[in-house]
């Protein structure tokens, strides 16, 4: 796994929740077709700029709300990682489980503007702004967690342990996930 | 230096002397609950799973289905469960909001670990257990490897004093808290203090519930009699409580007077910091009612609003919608006579299920319209419309306000 990532930037505000991420009438469609609907209140039309390799980043208590996994929508839109100077934990646990890296960095959207280009280490926890210069180093990913992600997240290593037919292990890896989330 | 409650649970759990903030730990999970949703999508069948004894398959946010693709998980639940041996099934008939069935059937115990991907799993903190949302990947491995892992965080501890008055619930508990102090996130809250004995357990359960909503971890109450009777009611005699230590290490350490609170209701998009006592929103014209939700459809929310509406009408232009938490609360509210009261009144009796909670499926609010509910969770668009706007108050302060068409102090109505 890339464990460095490089990608442009969009910035976000406080307290981002679920519903406005993932609206309740977008959990009757498949994961493709909900994705268009990623941040339909607070930033319309997102979903046609947002392009693969792109970072989301966001302020305090990034992700309160439900456990919809809003996650596997931002990864089939192609966004590489989420930093946030805080995240909701239930929020932060489900990116992991769909290997999304999430990396917390305090006080970072005063760091980044949106269309920047940010590059995060998130073993070291380092990162640089490479459009501003402006770099710092906040506390790395534990073990455990670059484990999961490593694996292509926790449902491609429950196909590569036996749990799941072993032949399901790349799908996952790509992000698909079985069982919905919830409210 | 001491433990908290959930850092002596969790250190227990994990076979560990000690755990402090920071720390991460593995625990196995003593109860594993899945819902109807995570079949209704691309459900994957494991090979194997850890224990069938520890696992529990609950129909509550979907039933019965609204959409073909809810409908097309319930078979898979059902093969699921048949080719498993799962017992702990509650199919539609005897299904009910998870967190009420976790509840009324003794699932949450005392000084144990409960895994649910929905992020109101808290609720089985009123019951001394670690519960919490995980999400339904979590949950999956759970269900397959019978283990989890926790980041430790700090505790807040909550010191209730004084008494519960007559009328105040714990949704205005909840709600003064959640104004008073905002967001948790990473936080776990400790409630305990000499105030609890008034507290009853549904109340307790609300609250415990409602933490999801400040962003925190677990939200735990001690073991009293009050819970030990509630536990035993349900068969459940056999567990370890966990309790703090006396020098426990707190973030935070706060004290809330029960004896000077009154209802409260949070204004729109938010209850952290944007509550307000009832007085100041008095007079706020609504569309629609709603009790109901795992944190307030329970028996005593709807004796409550029983109580309220006996013999009272239901304002012209608004729709009160009553869900009762599950289908034991729905044959025993019939029985107490409760449902009949509320339907003379002009409420309208739902299913039991999740319903206008999350506007999935039923009482969904349009363009415009203003919403009082006694769910957890007010966010823009939560009920439908993202112009829709949702305030949040307790099952009295709703049912009082059904009666007038206007945000109303209960305490006015039942003088
Ligand atoms: S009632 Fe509402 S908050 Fe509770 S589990 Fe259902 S959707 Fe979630």
């Amino acid at each position: 796994m890339n464990t460095v990532i490089s990608g442009r930037v969009w910035v976000f505000g406080d307290s981002l929740n679920t519903d406005a991420m993932y609206p309740a009438f977008a959990m009757k469609m498949d994961i493709p077709e909900a994705s268009k609907h990623v941040f339909h209140e607070v930033r319309p039309g997102w979903t046609d700029l947002v392009e693969a390799g792109d970072i989301v980043m966001a302020g305090r208590n990034f992700g309160v709300g439900s456990s919809r996994p809003v996650a596997s929508l931002l990864r089939h839109l192609g966004v590489a990682a989420l930093v946030a100077e805080e995240f909701n934990s239930l929020f932060l646990r489900n990116a992991i489980n769909a290997g999304l890296p999430a990396l917390t960095v305090p006080g970072v959207t005063e760091q980044f503007t949106d269309g920047d280009t940010g590059t995060f280490d998130i073993t070291s926890g380092s990162y640089r702004n490479e459009t501003t210069g402006v770099a710092g180093t906040a506390p790395g990913l534990p073990e455990l967690v670059l484990e999961i992600l490593a694996s292509g997240g926790v449902l491609a290593r429950l196909a590569d342990q036996g749990y799941l037919p072993k032949e399901l292990a790349g799908v996952l890896r790509s992000g698909a996930l079985p069982g919905g989330g919830t409210t | 230096m001491g433990m908290t409650m959930i850092e002596n649970l969790l250190a227990r759990k994990a076979g560990l002397a000690s755990v402090s903030p920071g720390d991460t730990v593995t625990v196995d999970v003593d109860m594993c609950v899945l819902i109807d949703l995570q079949f209704a999508t691309t459900w994957l069948q494991p090979t194997r799973i850890s224990d069938p004894d520890k696992v529990a398959v609950i129909m509550d946010h979907a039933v019965p289905a609204p959409t073909l693709k809810d409908a097309a998980g319930g078979p898979k639940a059902r093969k699921f469960v048949a080719d498993f041996g799962i017992e702990h099934f509650y199919d539609v008939g005897r299904h009910g909001i998870c967190h009420q069935v976790i509840a009324e059937n003794g699932l949450a115990r005392p000084g144990e670990v409960l895994a649910c991907t929905d992020s109101h799993t808290c609720a089985g903190g009123a019951y001394n257990t670690a519960a919490r949302g995980l999400g339904p990947a979590e949950v999956f491995s759970i269900l397959c490897t019978g283990s989890t892992w926790y980041q430790v965080a700090p505790t807040v501890r909550y010191d209730l004093t004084g008494t519960l008055p007559t009328g105040i619930s714990g949704k205005d508990v909840f709600l003064y808290i959640a104004n008073e102090y905002g967001d948790a996130t990473n936080q776990n809250l400790e409630f305990g203090g000499p105030g609890l004995a008034t507290v009853p357990l549904n109340d307790r359960r609300t609250i415990a519930t409602q933490a999801a909503e400040v962003s925190a971890d677990f939200a735990t109450f001690g073991v009293d009699d009050l819970l030990r009777e509630f536990l035993a009611e349900r068969g459940v005699t056999d567990y370890v409580p966990a309790d703090a230590d006396p020098d426990a290490n707190y973030a935070a350490v706060r004290e809330v007077n029960l004896s000077t609170l009154e209802p409260y209701v949070a204004r729109p998009g938010t209850v952290s910091r944007n509550g307000v006592p009832v007085s100041m929103v008095e007079r706020r014209g609504i569309d629609q009612a709603f009790i109901g939700s795992c944190a307030n459809g329970q028996l005593a929310d709807l004796r409550i609003a029983a109580e309220i509406l006996r013999g009272r009408t239901v304002a012209a232009g608004v729709r009160l919608l009553v869900t009762p938490a599950s289908q034991a609360i729905y044959r025993e509210a019939m029985r107490l006579g409760y449902l009949q009261d509320i339907a003379d009144a002009g409420g309208v009796i739902t299913n039991a299920t999740c319903g206008a909670c999350f506007g999935y499926h039923m009482g969904v609010v349009g363009p415009g319209e203003v919403c009082l509910t006694s769910s957890t969770r007010n966010f823009t668009g939560r009920m439908g419309s993202t112009e829709a706007e949702i305030y949040m108050a307790s099952p009295a302060t709703v049912a009082a306000s059904a009666i007038t068409g206007v945000i109303t102090d209960p305490r006015s109505v039942v003088e």
